[in-house]
């Protein structure tokens, strides 16, 4: 028999099981987790590729006139890709709920629920961001070149790191928000609502 | 007198605002022993599942307290209430409640690692503890891979995975026919008598009076009538047990 416990030291269990925990989701579900992959990947290229062609069209002739119409093409393909980025990751999280009040019952601590997200956030826009950078800048850098505007190798990693940067940053905020709110959440809330 | 477990008093749970307001709970006050199996019973709406969530720390009450080992939930942090439902408290759901991308020795072993116990530890005892309910087996299966019975039994090993003193149990054979309903109420009949865990368990299920301790009868979010086991009409001769 245990003894009153009026005691309580808990501590986190160790980033592994975690990150297990992020794997296993992102194995079992590998299609869904796919999607979700892509659809940062193409928010990113679009930014990556008006970012890459605003620099080629930047250093052509009739810049000047080009410049601010190229900037606002700009500011909505990153608008667009927050939305993309935003949206596939409160899915992924909403879908979920239930799985957070499971383990809230088994005794995780809000903290480690929320640290399954991150990693799995940070995981998937890491993938997702890189390749969708690469793709974008890629495929607007080979146009360019083709109208020999190609800004040159330096400007190309420069897009290609802005975009994983970004990318990263926007998918892991997108995660840890509702995860976060759904962390807090009592477990029999949580375990209550039907997605 | 044996010792007290649980001890609500006069709890109160409301849902909804203003006028849309509906008490789930309405002043409930019930004591609950250490090593008995007790059933709650009730119509459905009747605030069976509200008094289950309260009592497991899952939900807080509007008014009231309650007591688990003498400590006040309510006056709980949120890492103190996980550090409680980790070792204190094993849930077993309607639905189950499998992490779905975890096999059934994974679900049986996360608990264990909330609490801090090494892996390689934590797999003997989880191996142990699905032999125990019959399904060691089946340990690397997923959820999906099993059948509902077998899903039951392993949320079963779950909900003992830190040696838990309470087990609730939220209608757990809701959703398995009859005789598999009966098997995973004797098998948490026989954990209940051979560990001395105290279960706790919401059903409408008449399969359940047969094993319990005591009942609970909730009308209309109160608590209309306790009954124990000498006073069941339903009574089936032969199960025994220690009576209070």
């Amino acid at each position: 028999m245990k003894p009153n416990q009026t005691e309580f030291k808990n501590t986190d269990p160790p980033y592994w099981v975690a990150w297990n925990q992020a794997l296993a989701s992102i194995r079992v579900r590998f299609s869904r987790h796919a999607i979700t992959c892509l659809g940062i990947a193409l928010g990113i290229a679009f930014f990556a590729s008006m970012q890459m062609m605003s620099l080629g069209e930047a250093s052509g002739p009739d810049a000047a006139s080009q410049a601010s119409r190229l900037k606002w093409l700009v500011l909505t393909s990153l608008i667009m890709c927050l939305v993309g980025v935003t949206n596939s990751m409160l899915m992924s999280v909403t879908e979920r709920y239930r799985e957070i009040g499971t383990i809230k019952c088994l005794g995780a601590s809000d903290g480690f629920i929320v640290k399954v997200f991150f990693l799995e956030a940070a995981l998937l826009g890491a993938i997702g961001s890189v390749g969708g950078s690469i793709f974008g800048a890629g495929l607007m850098g080979l146009v360019l070149a083709i109208t020999e505007k190609f800004p040159g190798m330096g400007p190309f990693g420069l897009v290609v790191l802005l975009g994983t940067g970004i990318g990263i940053v926007l998918t892991v905020l997108a995660a840890i928000a509702p995860a976060i709110q759904a962390a807090k959440m009592p477990a029999a809330a949580a375990l209550r609502i039907e997605v | 007198m044996p010792e007290v477990v649980v001890r609500t008093t006069n709890l109160v749970k409301q849902y909804g605002m203003g006028e849309a307001v509906v008490r789930a709970l309405n002043g409930v006050s019930c004591e609950i022993y250490q090593g008995e199996y007790l059933s709650i019973m009730g119509p459905s709406g009747s605030g069976k599942s509200t008094l289950f969530n309260m009592i497991g720390g899952l939900d807080k009450p509007n008014e009231g307290s309650v007591f688990v080992n003498s400590v006040d939930i309510a006056q709980l942090t949120a890492r103190e209430l996980a550090f409680l439902r980790c070792h204190t408290i094993g849930y077993i759901f309607q639905t189950f409640n499998l992490i779905s991308v975890r096999t059934a020795l994974e679900n049986v072993t996360l608990p264990m690692l909330f609490a801090g116990m090494q892996p390689d530890d934590a797999d003997e005892k989880g191996m142990m503890l699905l032999d125990l309910v019959g399904l060691h087996n089946r340990y690397h299966h997923r959820p999906n891979e099993l059948s509902g019975g077998q899903q039951q039994r392993v949320a079963i090993a779950r909900s003992l995975a830190n040696s838990p003193s309470i087990i609730l149990a939220d209608e757990p054979t809701g959703n398995l026919d009859l005789k598999t309903g009966k098997e995973i109420i004797d098998l948490l009949r026989k954990l209940n008598q051979e560990q001395g865990v105290t279960v706790i368990s919401a059903t409408h299920d008449l399969k359940m009076l047969d094993v319990s301790d005591r009942i609970f009868h909730i009308r209309d979010g109160q608590l209309a009538k306790v009954e124990t086991r000498e006073e069941l009409s339903l009574q089936i001769g032969s199960v025994g047990g220690e009576e209070h």
